[in-house]
């Protein structure tokens, strides 16, 4: 357990429904105080990666749970990009999307995905699933620490 | 909770502490998902299992693991010698690795995700956490997770 440091969390994700089922799944616990939602590829760049023409500090979550299927930037060039960088390339990145597909699976683990979980179709299944993935991530994990 | 497929995991275990292979046993014992364990005890003979060099050169052809869990202190060659070998490999590289070891050091955790490791834990001291951090990853990874196919 990371103790008394809040866990901030991105999730990137474009379908209202998922982002609610999330959300609410991982609000029970009272570890993450940090939970940030982007809807497209380009807003979660430009979140992590601020370009500096923004007066913004760039966002640095100790866990990211990413879809694949994203407007504007896809979730493998978000991936990509991530595990690329200096900033951020040892951030633990989940896959949270829909496709069961070998040759999206083999690609996303080839770009660094920690992890890569197709969303359950049924509600309870899908809770359960995050439940599992905050209980791994959180308590039995390690994450490596992010520069503040 | 449903097994993701009909075939039991393969997971290689690379540690030479007598006492935490044992007690690593005993936890997997205790899951409700199928699973089959080989155990290595150094880092040679982890990549001569992987690479199917040495004394397991008949496992040529065969499947990799689906999953690795693997020690940083090893003798012969390292932990993290043996993932860095493992990412760098083609047929091995989206081979999910999980660094399981007694360090909770930063630069060990910073350097293994760095290296490329899908997961870091510090084996807990107590046994009975030992058992729940290996269910909670047991059903994290062949249960909830999908893995990359281990063809060959």
């Amino acid at each position: 357990m990371r103790g008394l440091t809040a866990i901030k969390l991105l999730l990137v994700e474009d379908n209202p429904d998922d982002v609610e089922i999330a959300v609410r799944a991982l609000r029970k616990s009272r570890l993450i105080n940090d939970i940030r939602v982007v809807r497209d590829g380009e807003e979660a760049l430009s979140l992590l990666f601020p370009d500096g023409t923004q007066d913004l500090d760039p966002f640095r979550p100790d866990l990211i749970l990413l879809d694949l299927n994203l407007p504007k930037v896809s979730g493998f060039d978000v991936l990509d990009r991530i595990k690329t960088s200096d900033e951020l390339s040892s951030t633990p990145v989940i896959v949270l999307t829909v496709s069961e597909r070998q040759e999206d699976i083999a690609r996303a683990y080839q770009l660094g995905a920690n992890t890569y979980i197709t969303k359950p179709v049924d509600f309870d299944r899908f809770t359960h699933a995050i439940d599992t993935l905050w209980e791994y991530w959180m308590v039995i994990a390690k994450l490596p620490l992010q520069a503040a | 909770m449903i097994a993701q497929n009909l075939k039991p995991a393969e997971i290689l275990l690379v540690e030479d502490n007598p006492d935490d292979v044992d007690i690593t046993l005993r936890a997997f014992h205790k899951l409700r998902v199928a699973y089959t364990l080989h155990v290595v005890r150094d880092g040679q003979e982890a990549l001569d299992f992987l690479f199917c060099e040495g004394e397991y050169s008949g496992r040529a052809g065969l499947p990799r693991p689906d999953l690795v869990l693997l020690d940083l202190n090893l003798p012969k060659v390292d932990g993290p010698e043996v993932l860095a070998k493992i990412r760098a490999s083609d047929g091995l590289s989206t081979m999910p690795v999980i660094v399981l070891t007694v360090s909770e050091r930063q630069e060990d955790i910073q350097g293994s995700y760095k290296l490329g490791a899908n997961t870091y834990i510090t084996k807990p001291v107590d046994f009975a956490k030992f058992m729940h951090a290996v269910e909670v990853l047991g059903e994290y990874w062949i249960a909830i997770a999908k893995l990359p196919s281990r063809a060959a």
